[in-house]
Parts: C-alpha cells; structure tokens; sequence
C-alpha cells in the first residue's frame, strides 16, 4: 500500500444511518419550539390556551376599560335584563349603561364578573399550584425512599378520611380573625381560602404519583441511573419527575376545576370571601333564588367558570402531549 | 494504581457473595424465608479477559451480575474491583468508585429514559463524574457516538427513534462515557434480532480491543459466549457448578449440568446432528426459596449418588484452571468424566 493512503482505524465499526450524509447534529433548536410545534397540532389546547388568554385578559385589563365600580349600588336601576333580552322583549328594563345587567341591589353584573374572575381565578391557580407542590412533593417521597412510605402514606390516608367541609369550616374559625388582623381582610381570607384548599386536596395527586413512582423505580434506566451513580436528588429531578409528568398534568387540571369550585361552595356557606365581594361561584349562588326570573345571573358566572375548567383541562391535554416525545415524534 | 498490580492478580475478584431476598406474607408481613437468588459465588475476572456467565432463566445470572456492581446492597460476602473491597461499602461511598465499573443492561428499551435525548443520555455519567464544559461533553458524546457506531447526526433525538441495536449502542456508549475497567454485559444481545446480535458482539469485541475492556458477559446463549468468553461459569441454582476456561469447557465439561446444557446446544451440521446424544434432564428447577438438601442439582441429576443428597460438594479446583462443584471429583484430579 501506498503512503497516500488515509489512516483508516483497524477496525472500521458500522455506523448506524446514512454515513454519507454530512455530520453536523441536527437541527438545534430548543426543546420548547418542539414543543410548541406538537401543542399548536392539538385543536382543543389551541383553543383552551385562546379562551384562557381571553378571560384572563378580560378580568385583569376588563375592569380598567370598563371603569364601573362592582360594589356601588344604584337601586332606582336594580334588576336590569341583559342587552340582548330586547331582541326578544320588547318591553324589559334594559340599559346600555348596564350591558350584562344588573343585580337585586342595582350593582353592574359584567363589573361584578369581572372583580369576581380576579378572586376566583387567583384562588384557583394558587391552590392547585399549592396542592401540585403538596402532592407531587409527597408522592415522590413516599414513592422514592421505602422508610418513608409507610408514615407518609397512613399521613395521606388520615387526611382523606377527614371530612373535608367540615374541616374547612373550622379552619376559618380558628383562623379567620387572626389572618385578617394580620394580612387586611381580603388577603387574610386569601390565603386562609388557599391554604384551606390546598392542604385538603393534594391526597389524590400524592397517591397517583406514589404509584407511578414506585412502577419507575424498578424501571431499568432508573438502575442504569444508579449504576452510573446519580445520587436520590438528581434521580428524582432527572428521571422520576419528567415521567410522572402525564398524572400530574391531569391533576393539575382537575385540582384548578375543583379549587375553583370549593372556593365557591366556601362562599355559599359564607365562609368564603365578605359578602360584598363577588367571586364566580359568590355571584352564581346569590342568584340562584331568583333563576326562573332571571337566569342570565347564573347563566354568566357558570359559562366562565365551565369554561375556564374546560380550557385548562385541554390545556393540559394538549400540554401533556406536547411534553411526550414519543408522541412529539421525534 | 493500575500499574501497581501484578499481572496474575485478578481485576475483579468475588469471594463467597449472597445476594438473598426475603420474602413476607402473612397478615403482619412478616419474613417467612427467603429467595437464594445468589448462594455462595466465587470467581475471579482477569483484567482484559470475558467471564461469560451461562445457564438457564432464573437461575440467578442477572442478580449475580448486579450484586457485582452493588446495585443491591448483598447479604454477604466479598467484592474486590481494582483493588478496592466494595463489598459493604454503603452506597452513598461508592459513587468514586462508579466510574471504574460500568453495566449494559438486557432490554435496551428499557433501560433508557424515556424523556432524555441520546446526547443527554450519553452525557449524564459526564455530568455526574467530571467537570467538563458544556462543548467538551459535546465533543465526548460525539467521539462515543462514533466508537459505538452511530451517527452524530442523531444526538438530539430520543430513544424511541433508534431500532433495538441502536438503541443497544446507546447503551453501550453511556457505559463507557468515564472510560470504565469493568463492563457488565447483562444479557446485552438477548432482547435483539439474531442478525443484530452480531452486530453488537462485534461491536463489543473492537471496544475491548480498542479500550482493553473488561467483561463479565451474561447469557443464556452458549454459542455466543462460546463465540466472545475467554473462560465460561456455568450456574445452577443461585451457585456456579463449574467454571473454566472456553476450550475445555465445550470440548469436556466436567459437571453433569454442564454436560446436559451444552447437549442442549444445536447442531447446525444435518450430518452429525443424528448422532448428538442429547441429555434431556427430568423434572423442574428447585424453587430458589427451598434448595433441596445436599448439592442443588441432586433433584435432576443423572449421575446422582447418595452423598448428593446429604453433602453440599466444595466449589474447588479439580484440574489447572478447571472449578467444578461436584462430588464425582472427590476422589482425585483425574476421576473419569
């Protein structure tokens, strides 16, 4: 042979693929442009995240366009039909100062939904964050070292067997003068109605990701993991979490539907909010005496907060999707 | 510390290992016994040589292979890797020492996560163990796509991407990211195509070459480890009945287990397949819960005589190189096959 020849290795391996083809890693771009890419696929997410977008935007900048105070009565315009009720009746109290209508006190319904998705919107996304950290933060635990299981798993069944109302009914008791002194009485009854709901739901989220945790463990990459020595931290953050992904997803979805509702049964019981502060589920339950009469009170904060759940719900489907790279499809 | 040991000191040497699991029933779980999935192993792994580990399902090959890298915490017994006792070592310690001692493991599905891309796969005993920067991690993960012969083009997908072999280089590729000593193969060709299984034999014969590799290759497969092992134990039962070098095991096997599994082996020549004496063994394996009395094959052994059944044979050495628990060899050394 000659010495122009290339050194060639002794032992040429077969490389796998295409070995002609150029060798520069494939497209760099970042994992969330792919994920992205498979979310926009997913119709119902698209729409859900639109609809999210939409009502978050309308009670946050809403009330700032529509500049009506929610709580100011005006009793000579109480019971005031929405807009549209003139299209069919030619007779009913309608106002063009008052779009939605108004309430039995005379106060602007579309101000009040507008105040009302505040609260209820902040309620529900802190609690379910609060019950995700709670759950997931328990679950992996409990799932992940064997000492643990045991008293976190009797902890977890303890809280399920209390009765949840009557639970929160005492907590607002106990530690409703106390907040209020401390944080004002909006925010004390906050975080006394976020903290409430957090610590009282977060059972189901622990035990769904106990039992995933525990089918992972025994998975081979988790031994591989360890045989290359990843210590309990990184395997929890690296490998366990990233699989668990799919249920939390799901309970994140279905923890914001039920804050948002426990918070307005906490209301109807007036324990929730003060009396003059609408929230969704404040507003749907004061009118439910007077439905037949005028259904569009409870029409309107229930079709927000149905909505809302349901876009979420999509949200994560389409969420929990897009985070799959199997199904991502690359 | 390499050059420091003498050549006919061992890399890997096992002294007696148990790995038992217990087992709990009852209504206060309480442990009624326990499984014997490894009972008293011994052997010794010369630095660049393959042990293959052969016998049948069950039998404790793959818990053997693990305990050896302390993925469990064993019931007894001695481990000494490069020098270094890790037989009691508590995990958290052995972190050091991980890098000296590597695994490919059975399914290649499996045992690759889901959720990381090969680069990230690849990379993470790199992160684990160096303090490399992002671009030379990038760089390594490239030369050890190329070594193990996939393309680099492919780094930023995932595993569900690659075909069965592929996914087996990438396997390959994490264990030998910190440039290991000791590579457990733990039946690393069984869950592939016949036509890949060769593949990847190969692969891992040039990656010894190239690396001075050493392996404790499991199997159930004898031709293969007839094909890659320098020296062969045969298990039964959670313990070795005999271990020897490649040659004299296949060409006499000294040990009736042994004997009845390589009968077992095909013959592909049409010819010479009629006069194969096949040695068809009765009866079912013990459970490993509740080893029979006396030596462990005493149950299905053709060549069973009355002190099978009380005395438990010594694993020793009854020719040069040649370990075999058997009490047909208690005599003397040249005892007839």
């Amino acid at each position: 042979m000659t010495d122009s020849l290339p050194q060639r290795p002794a032992k040429p391996v077969l490389t796998a693929g295409d070995s002609s083809a150029p060798l520069t890693v494939e497209k760099t771009r970042s994992q969330w442009a792919d994920v992205w890419d498979q979310f926009k696929t997913h119709k119902g997410a698209v729409f859900g995240l639109g609809f999210l977008i939409f009502i978050t935007l309308f009670v946050t900048v809403g009330p700032m366009i529509w500049g009506v105070d929610p709580g100011k009565l005006d009793i000579r315009n109480k019971d005031v039909r929405p807009i549209y009720i003139a299209l069919m009746d030619s007779n009913a109290k309608v106002s063009w100062a008052n779009p939605m209508g108004t309430d039995n006190l005379g106060r602007d319904i579309m101000a009040n939904i507008m105040q009302g998705g505040r609260i209820s919107l902040a309620v529900g996304w802190t609690a379910m964050i609060l019950t995700l950290f709670l759950g997931t933060t328990i679950g992996v635990l409990a799932g992940y070292f064997r000492r643990l299981d045991g008293i976190l798993m009797r902890f977890t069944d303890l809280v399920l067997a209390l009765p949840l109302l009557p639970l929160l009914l005492v907590m607002m008791l106990l530690f409703r003068d106390p907040l209020r002194a401390a944080f004002g009485p909006e925010n004390g009854i906050f975080i006394l109605i976020v903290v409430g709901i957090g610590i009282t739901s977060w059972m189901h989220t622990a035990r769904i990701v106990r039992g995933d945790v525990m089918a992972l463990k025994e998975r081979e990459f988790v031994l591989a993991a360890r045989s290359i020595g990843t210590p309990a931290r990184r395997m929890i953050t690296r490998h366990l979490l990233p699989n668990v992904l799919s249920p939390i997803m799901v309970s994140a979805t279905l923890g914001l539907a039920t804050a948002i509702i426990t918070e307005s049964a906490l209301s109807f019981l007036g324990l929730g909010f003060p009396s003059d502060f609408p929230t969704w589920g404040k507003i749907l339950f004061d009118s439910v005496d007077r439905m037949t009469s005028f259904p569009e009170r409870v029409i309107w904060p229930g079709l927000a907060i149905s909505l809302t759940v349901l876009s979420v719900n999509y949200i994560g489907d389409g969420l929990r999707d897009a985070l799959d790279p199997r199904i991502r499809g690359l | 510390m390499l050059d420091a040991r003498k050549d006919d000191q061992p890399l890997v040497s096992v002294r007696d290992l148990k790995m038992h699991f217990p087992i709990y029933a009852g209504l206060l779980r309480r442990r009624v016994g326990e499984v014997k999935a490894v009972d008293g192993v011994s052997f010794d792994v010369m630095e660049g040589e393959t042990l293959g580990l052969v016998g049948e399902s069950g039998c404790g090959k793959s818990t053997c292979g693990r305990a050896v890298l302390r993925l469990y915490d064993i019931t007894s017994g001695s481990i000494t890797i490069d020098d270094r006792e890790i037989g009691t070592t508590p995990q958290n310690q052995l972190r050091t020492m991980r890098p000296t001692m590597q695994m490919v493991f059975q399914d290649p599905q499996a045992s690759l996560n889901p959720r990381m891309t090969v680069e990230a796969i690849i990379k993470e005993p790199l992160d684990e163990h160096t303090s490399m920067s992002d671009v030379e991690k990038r760089e390594k993960v490239g030369e050890l796509m190329d070594a193990v012969g996939l393309n680099r083009k492919f780094a930023k997908r995932y595993p569900h991407a690659f075909s069965g072999g592929q996914r087996q280089r990438i396997g390959i590729a994490r264990a030998l990211a910190l440039n290991p000593k000791f590579i457990v193969c733990d039946e690393p060709i069984a869950a592939l195509d016949v036509s890949i299984q060769a593949q990847v034999v190969n692969l891992l014969e040039d990656l010894q070459e190239q690396f001075g590799l050493t392996y404790l290759f499991i199997s159930h497969d004898l031709s293969m480890v007839r094909h890659i092992a320098t020296r062969v134990a045969v298990m039964y039962l959670g313990k070795i009945v005999e271990l020897a070098p490649r040659e004299a095991l296949y060409a006499e096997p000294l040990h009736p287990y042994t004997q009845a599994l390589l009968s077992a082996v095909p013959e592909p020549d049409p010819s010479l397949e009629g006069k194969v004496e096949r040695i068809i063994l009765q009866g079912d394996v013990p459970s490993p819960s509740n080893p029979p009395q006396g030596c462990n094959f005493c149950t299905r052994c053709p060549a069973v005589m009355d002190i099978c059944q009380t005395d438990e044979p010594a694993y020793r050495e009854v020719r040069p190189g040649r370990f075999t628990a058997c009490h047909l060899y208690n005599d003397n050394n040249n005892a007839a096959g």
